[in-house]
């Protein structure tokens, strides 16, 4: 057994920056993580980081963004919070030598991105989540923060009280995937989890292959809910062939989109008239597929975005990044060529509950980054606001899992009294999360065992588990139920939504649900077993999108990035309140929390959104 | 079923254009439904071409657990080709149809994790980046050379991360600004252009792997830590003082000196960073500074 204050699971930009604060703070820190964190998925980000440093600009004008932005489903404090420290943050990393892009004066240079009323996103090229990635983990070594890289982390270490408010958390199981030995990591102040996002759930995704939401399963089973998971935005501009993101920072420096009779539909076809290709994102994907179904895409599936006007040595100055994407993953030169784009699954707005502090409702559980919801992106996240919520939340959740005081929260999490039980006849029967039972949970039978009991009698529950699944040597395998789960969710849980088909995708995540108690790993050996890593993943992956459809289906409105064809508006009075699923019971339970919407010095009334 | 939702204009404006999907069915489903009913036979034109054209891998294989796999082998694939279609691609496609025990290191498919280097015709390339319809068939994927095989194409990393931080690859300037303050240190936008092709590094080993120097002397800094340590040494934030300290730690006997310009991990770099340029410009920083000392 392992053991240390702060166990951070994940190390992209969110789970390095909780490490780095933990330290900060005194906490012995380690980070568990699959990939080594170098690896990890911050590194694709290629936009930049939304923060008001300019006279000219505030936190108060960047908070106002986003939550229009957020279509009123963000939370003011979380997103005030997120606007206020933002900017220290952002100039935290250029005092660690983060090589921002530069003006003449040698101050670092700011561009405008989807969205906001200022140019406010602070870029290093187009390849800004790389030069983030790589700055932090230089801080987490200058820290000597001990790293367990290329560990998976299998399931967390609570408490079993029935109340999962009650709950604490102990630790994580994980394994060496290099040895396939398996232990438990006892953490003495909390766990963080910062798993990243769970683009996987889908088969056209901006994602690494790793983004597997397991972070958001692992949660899930223990008693966290699960919020506003529905909000998935698609970004506009992937490439068809692979999902591979171009960035909006080429729209940001004056790209243009065009369909297949050359005009520029978001102006003709009045989509945007006055943001044009800058509208927020759901607004310019759902254009996108408008113009394909009115038969304007090219081949029938894409749209043209040009950036040839900008010229050469501007497109080489700032975009140079995407000239490789083009060429590299579609045999495009952006230099002489439109580029072929198509909306792509790109980021989950919702995620594991959290309050402002990063704290989930299960004692010494916090979550940051993409795989948490404080919640600051609501129903649609703005372009630049993903990167500084990582550094913000993930520099308190590792402060208050260091035993930092940061004060009360005014976001409430867990089930309580609050909040508001659906009594919608759910129309198809959900399949139970877990897909054993005693599952999640760390003790059986009710007895609340000492940290140290708990631990080991997980530690000895997923050795039981990976024992069966290599024992059997035949059944279904992870990657024809993962492709299933994949397509289904990108067949009827995408841009546009039915009920009829979220149900059809309900039915197919039930029967990989039923598929997978029959899964097994076909390779025998204990060294890299990806065969079976992968298992793991389908698993969360499955709960994952289970949850996702779920809160699509009782959403009944259009709001941010969730259209839904039999409610095409924003139902105020109804739906300002955000989507909690939790498990209990081995069943998922909905309730709904209400949006806060005052803020520090006012309320943030929800007004029409307009580009 | 049109009718209903026509009438009801949504309440956030930004996008007129979507009411007028006149309740009808969302793009998808109205591709999805040509599908389904055989409209477009496209699966089985698809699986048709794929017959007609198909990309020999000879992947290499190792287990030191599997008896089978205990003694070094290749083993062949045939994958249907795609347009567009990478090395990665292609073993992924090996390992989800085939055999799920392939085991290879990837994950972004976009060439910034740097976890996918392979050695592909005998030479060192990122995966995710390389285009199978450059290559000679069959298509020979091994693991990098000169290091350690765990298994299949992964490789043991522990050397090459243990090199990187060698170099002490942090930034060593201690002013952090004071709670509230926002000033940036400065830095001009042609000290940036400097060091900018030396901060694209992703560690994927590639130039260590090619290198005839590193692979005689285990301890040589090798090609991607000497970059990163010019990445420090180069960037004016940092004092001179410490570029000093910087440059002594790459003037040491395993450092800079060993490289003899031989141009291999320049050569092979997936990000076109000039490796051997820099190897070169921070000989002659040392020299300079050498010559101020005595
Ligand atoms: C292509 C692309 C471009 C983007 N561009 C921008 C942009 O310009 N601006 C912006 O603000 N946002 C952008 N985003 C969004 C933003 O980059 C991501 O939301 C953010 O980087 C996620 O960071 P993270 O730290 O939460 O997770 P990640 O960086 O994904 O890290 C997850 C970590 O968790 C680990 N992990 C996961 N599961 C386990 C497990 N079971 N056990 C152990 N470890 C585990 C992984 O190894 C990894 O280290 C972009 C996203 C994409 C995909
Ligand atoms: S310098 Fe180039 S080849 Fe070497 S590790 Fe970095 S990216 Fe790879
Ligand atoms: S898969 Fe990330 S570099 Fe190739």
């Amino acid at each position: 057994m392992y053991e240390h204050d702060v166990i951070v699971v994940g190390a992209g930009g969110a789970g390095l920056r909780a490490a780095v604060a933990a330290s900060e703070a005194g906490a012995d820190t380690a980070i568990v993580t699959k990939l080594h964190p170098v690896r990890s998925h911050t590194g694709a980000a290629e936009g930049g980081i939304n923060a008001a440093l300019q006279e000219g600009d505030d936190w108060e004008l960047h908070a106002y963004d986003t939550m229009k932005g957020s279509d009123y489903l963000g939370d003011a404090p979380a997103v005030e919070t997120l606007a206020q420290d933002s900017p220290k943050e952002t100039m935290n990393l250029e005092h660690w030598g983060m090589p921002f892009s530069r003006e003449e004066d040698g101050t670092v240079s700011q561009r405008p991105f989807g969205g906001l009323s200022y140019p406010r996103t602070t870029y290093a090229g187009a390849e800004t989540g790389h030069h983030l990635l790589h700055t932090m983990y230089e801080q987490a070594v200058k820290h000597g923060i001990q790293v367990y890289d290329e560990w998976y982390v299998m399931n967390l270490v609570t408490s079993d009280d029935t109340d999962p408010n009650d709950r604490e958390c102990h630790g994580v199981v994980a394994y060496d995937v290099q040895s396939g030995q398996i232990e438990g990591f006892k953490a003495n102040n909390g766990v963080v989890l910062a798993t990243g996002g769970p683009g996987q759930a889908f088969d056209h995704t901006t994602n690494a292959v790793s983004c597997t939401g397991d972070g958001h399963a692992m949660a899930y089973r223990a008693g966290v809910p699960l919020e506003d998971m529905e909000f998935i935005q698609f970004h506009p501009t992937s490439l068809p062939s692979t999902g591979v993101l171009i960035s909006e920072g080429v729209r940001g420096e004056g790209g243009i989109l065009y369909n297949n009779d050359g005009e520029r539909f978001m102006f003709e076809h009045g989509y945007a008239n006055n943001s044009g290709e800058l509208a927020s994102r759901d607004v310019v994907a759902r254009a996108e597929l408008d113009e394909v179904d009115a038969g304007r895409g090219v081949e029938d599936e894409y749209v043209h975005l040009d950036m040839r006007h900008l010229g050469e040595e501007r497109i080489l100055d700032r975009l140079e990044n995407i000239l490789h994407l083009a060429e590299d993953f579609e045999g495009v030169d952006g230099l002489v060529e439109p580029m072929p784009v198509k909306p792509g699954q790109h980021y989950a707005m919702g995620g594991i509950e959290t309050d402002e502090n990063g704290q989930t409702n299960i004692n010494g559980l916090y979550a940051a980054g993409e795989c948490a919801c404080v919640s600051v992106h609501g129903g649609n996240r703005l372009g630049g606001n993903a990167l500084p919520e990582l550094i913000v939340f993930g520099k308190r959740a590792g402060r208050h899992a260091a035993g930092d005081d940061l004060g009360e929260p005014q976001i409430r999490t867990g089930y309580g009294d609050d909040v508001e039980d659906d009594d919608t006849d759910l129309p198809v029967q959900p399949g139970a999360a877990g897909i054993e039972t005693s599952d999640g949970v760390a003790a059986d039978g009710g007895v609340t065992a000492d940290a140290d009991g708990l631990l080991e009698r997980a530690v000895e529950r997923e050795r039981t588990r990976v024992d069966g699944l290599m024992d059997k040597d035949s059944g279904v395998q992870h990657a024809e139920i993962r492709s299933k789960l994949q397509k289904a969710m990108t067949d009827y849980v995408n841009v546009f939504r039915t009920e009829e088909g979220i149900k059809k995708a309900l039915k197919l995540i039930r029967e990989c649900r039923e598929e997978y108690q029959d899964v097994y790993v076909d390779d025998p050996s204990r060294t890299f077993n990806t065969d079976l890593q992968m298992t793991y993943e389908t698993r969360n992956l499955i709960d994952v999108a289970e949850t996702i459809a779920l809160g699509a289906l009782v959403r009944t409105e259009f709001r941010g990035a969730h259209w839904r064809q039999e409610h095409q508006e924003r139902k105020d009075e109804e739906w300002l309140k955000h989507t909690l699923i939790s498990w209990d019971d081995g069943e998922p339970n909905i309730f709904y929390r209400p949006v806060i919407l005052e803020g520090q010095d006012k309320t943030y009334e929800p007004k029409v959104r307009s580009y | 079923m049109s009718t209903q939702q026509q009438q009801q204009e949504p309440e956030s404006q930004e996008s007129p254009k979507d009411p007028e999907m006149k309740g009808a069915e969302s793009p998808q489903q109205r591709r999805l439904k040509d599908k389904e009913s055989g409209m477009v036979d496209e699966h089985a034109e698809k699986e048709a071409e794929a017959a007609d054209e198909t990309v020999h891998l000879k992947v290499f294989r190792y287990d030191p657990e599997v008896e089978a796999k205990q003694e070094p082998r290749f083993d062949d694939f045939h994958v249907p080709f795609e347009k567009g279609m990478t090395v990665l691609d292609a073993v992924m496609y090996a390992r989800d149809e085939f055999d799920s025990s392939l085991t290879f290191r990837h994950s972004c498919r976009q060439a910034v994790c740097g976890s996918d280097a392979f050695f592909v015709n005998g030479t060192q390339k990122l995966g995710c980046k390389t285009q199978i319809s450059e290559l000679e068939q069959p298509v020979r994927i091994e693991p990098l050379p000169h290091q350690e095989v765990v298994k299949d194409l992964v490789v043991d990393m522990d050397h090459f991360y243990d090199q990187m931080h060698a170099v002490e690859p942090y930034f060593q300037d201690e002013d952090t600004p004071e709670s509230d303050e926002l000033e940036e240190q400065r830095q001009t936008p042609e000290n940036r252009e400097k060091i900018k092709m030396s901060s694209r590094c992703i560690w994927c080993a590639a130039c260590m792997s090619s290198c005839n120097i590193a692979a005689g002397d285990n301890e040589y800094l090798g090609p991607a830590a000497i970059n990163k340590a010019y990445k420090f040494a180069m960037d004016d934030r940092e004092s001179e003082d410490i570029k000093a300290h910087r440059l002594r730690i790459l003037e040491q006997e395993h450092g800079v000196w060993r490289c003899q310009t031989q141009f291999s991990c320049t050569e092979v770099c997936p990000k076109d960073i000039p490796l051997t340029e820099h190897i070169q410009e921070l000989k002659r920083e040392a020299v300079k500074k050498n010559l101020k000392f005595w």
